[in-house]
């Protein structure tokens, strides 16, 4: 199957080099992020992560959402999704590999990364990451591949398959919580430290996936003529409606939470992202930016004849995405570093570097998706 | 034999309710009040080892770095200049900063306005411990929480774990920022995390922690808190002393007079 990625029209290579070229910048950067170390990063000592572990916590999300359509189509037999399963398990694919780069990218001593099997450590959350990542990333794969294989040949899929696929789903709840855990577990970070943050990474994650998927749906309806059908994209709006509005009835719940207990270190968090904290407000007009249109979104969502046309449906497939990398890719993950342990504010943009490195990996991703839709569009065009 | 296993849960049920009854349920029941344990009193046992400090402030001299200086040169630690990426094992820090939850507007005129001097607290329960994917950070059995320079991959997840702020990073390779090398002591590489390690190759030596040795005015004591009859021991009896955000769990072994 995989020569059908060989063989594209013109744009399909314009499209290929592009990425290739990003890939390239990227690679560069990093080569001069390996020999200078993270000092080229805009990283500090207060604020020791930064845009690449927080794409790590938002792709996490994406990866997870594939979930949202094994669970309807494997388990609810809806058959509706039959087209598009196989494009949530490349996606999967494509994210988990994002994830797994931002965080190599991420680490002062990359050559080291063994380390991480060589001793493995069950208390550290992050060896359980690698662990569940690194599972879900071959569980997608090999359940793509082969259902997809099985449509080449124009048989059914094999029966092994089927313990796979529907291990996939506990599995891919895991990669999400485990993540969470990661930022959930740790004293004296209050943005971080609270029960719902899992559920919340859920929920924001079954947004902006599906939301992805419909926009990369019409995207291929546009490009190939492949179309999911009406019907899936209706559903899938169905799953985005739902997720975000229970996204932002949690992100409500945190701020009843620390405003209303008006408990410092509770309110120190949100009130840095949302009204600044101490003169500092870097990251206040994207908060309000995100939290304006995601709830715009969800209005397009809510209301059927808005939904109905297709521009403002892309329009708000669109803001809900971005709304929720600025609010997990953003502010999440910078907003927990402010105040430091010693109650300093230090703000963090990243440097220039920083940037090409991260869209060099996101083009990666894309890069990996193409060839990946490539491959499954070509399989399911021949059978039509 | 069924009947056997019948007679045998029958008896596990009526014993366990008069355990029950006896031992915990009831007893907690008719007593009055009832307190939880938030803070347990120090399992220690007799003749263990865990390595502690108390720092009086009120000895510490204002504008002093002598014990800074002497840890920074005893341990090669680069004098990087700017917040960013700035790299310190021990340092001084304003009361409001050290101690956030027990400032207040009222607070004594000289803890207010002398910077107190902070440092890894070695804690009973350490998060940065718990949270390294490689065991490059670990506790040992007389209580220092040490570091793995060659195993640490860099990840800062322990600078995530740590509410003391107490560890910095290698942003950049630090040797050209060391003033004076210190040859008997390594020097770091850049993308490793470092920070205060109680001197544990000075307490090999049945040394003092260099910062200690280098204060004039005795305001450091270290010692074995596991020993009842050590100084640290002494003072911490008759003395009032205060640890770092003690609601977090994690027992600092680092104790403050003010």
């Amino acid at each position: 199957m995989i020569e059908k990625a060989f063989v594209g029209n013109r744009n399909y290579w314009v499209w290929i080099f592009f990425l290739l070229i990003l890939i390239t910048v990227g690679f560069v950067s990093y080569m001069i992020q390996l020999d200078i170390g993270l000092s080229v990063t805009g990283m500090s000592r207060d604020v020791t992560w930064g845009v690449y572990i927080a794409q790590f916590t938002f792709l996490v999300g994406v990866a997870a959402s594939a979930v949202m359509l094994v669970i309807p189509y494997y388990l609810h037999n809806y058959k509706k999704f039959g087209k598009i399963v196989i494009l949530g398990e490349f996606l999967a694919v494509s994210a988990v590999l994002m994830c797994m780069l931002f965080v190599f990218v991420d680490m002062g001593k990359p050559m080291r990364v063994l380390n991480v099997i060589l001793y493995p450590t069950p208390n550290s959350i992050l060896f359980w990451d690698m662990t569940v990542l690194s599972g879900y990333l071959v569980l997608n794969v090999l359940c793509g591949w082969v259902v997809l294989s099985a449509e080449h040949k124009g048989v059914q899929p094999p029966k092994w398959i089927k313990p796979f696929i529907y291990l996939s789903i506990p599995w891919a709840v895991s990669i999400h919580t485990v993540t969470a855990f990661l930022y959930a577990g740790l004293p004296g970070r209050h943005l971080w430290l609270t029960a719902i943050l899992a559920p919340r990474f859920l929920a924001s994650a079954f947004a902006a996936g599906p939301a992805l998927l419909v926009l990369l749906s019409l995207l291929l309806k546009k490009l190939v003529g492949f179309d999911a059908g009406k019907e899936a994209i209706e559903k899938l709006t169905t799953i985005i409606l739902y997720a975000a509005i229970i996204n932002f009835f949690f992100v409500a719940m945190e701020f009843f939470t620390a405003f209303y207990s008006n408990i410092p270190g509770h309110e120190h968090g949100l009130a840095y992202l949302f009204f600044g904290l101490e003169g500092h407000h870097n990251l206040v007009p994207w908060m309000w930016f995100s939290l304006i249109i995601g709830i715009g979104s969800v209005v397009i969502f809510l209301i059927p004849k808005l939904r109905q046309n297709q521009s403002l449906l892309i329009v708000a497939c669109l803001s809900i995405f971005l709304s929720l990398w600025i609010d997990k890719g953003i502010g999440l993950v910078l907003g927990g570093f402010v105040p430091s342990p010693l109650e300093s504010v230090t703000e963090y943009s990243p440097s220039l570097i920083e940037i090409l490195i991260t869209l060099g990996i996101w083009a990666i991703g894309a890069f990996v998706l193409t060839v990946l839709y490539k491959i499954a569009i070509s399989v399911k065009n021949q059978n039509t | 034999m069924r009947k056997d296993r019948r007679n045998f849960l029958k008896k596990l049920g009526v014993a366990s309710l008069f355990g029950i009854g006896s031992a915990g349920a009831l007893d907690q029941y008719f007593k009055k009040t009832v307190y939880a344990e938030l803070f347990k009193e120090d399992g220690l046992k007799e003749n263990t080892t865990r390595w502690g400090m108390v720092i009086d402030m009120t000895k510490c001299e204002e504008g002093c770095t002598a014990c800074i200086d002497a840890c920074h040169f005893q341990h090669n630690v680069p004098e990087i200049s700017g917040k960013k990426e700035e790299v310190k094992w021990i340092w001084k820090e304003a009361y409001k900063n050290a101690f956030p939850s027990k400032s207040h507007p009222f607070t004594k005129e000289e803890t207010q306005k002398d910077p107190v001097l902070t440092l890894c607290n070695h804690c009973k329960n350490p998060p940065c411990v718990r949270v390294c994917p490689t065991k490059a950070t670990f506790k040992r059995e007389d209580g220092i929480v040490m570091m793995d320079f060659h195993r640490c991959i860099g990840c800062r997840f322990c600078m995530a774990g740590c509410p003391y702020g107490s560890r910095s990073f290698n942003f950049k390779d630090p040797r050209p920022f060391i003033k004076k090398i210190n040859p008997d002591f390594p020097t770091r590489e850049k993308g490793v995390v470092e920070k205060c390690n109680f001197c544990a190759e000075r307490l090999a030596k049945g040394q003092a922690p260099a910062c200690q040795s280098a204060c004039n005015n005795r305001s450091i004591v270290f010692g074995n808190l596991g020993d009842p009859n050590s100084e640290i021991r002494r003072v911490l009896m008759t003395q009032n002393t205060l640890q770092r955000k003690t609601e977090l769990g994690t027992d600092p072994s680092v104790f403050y007079i003010f």
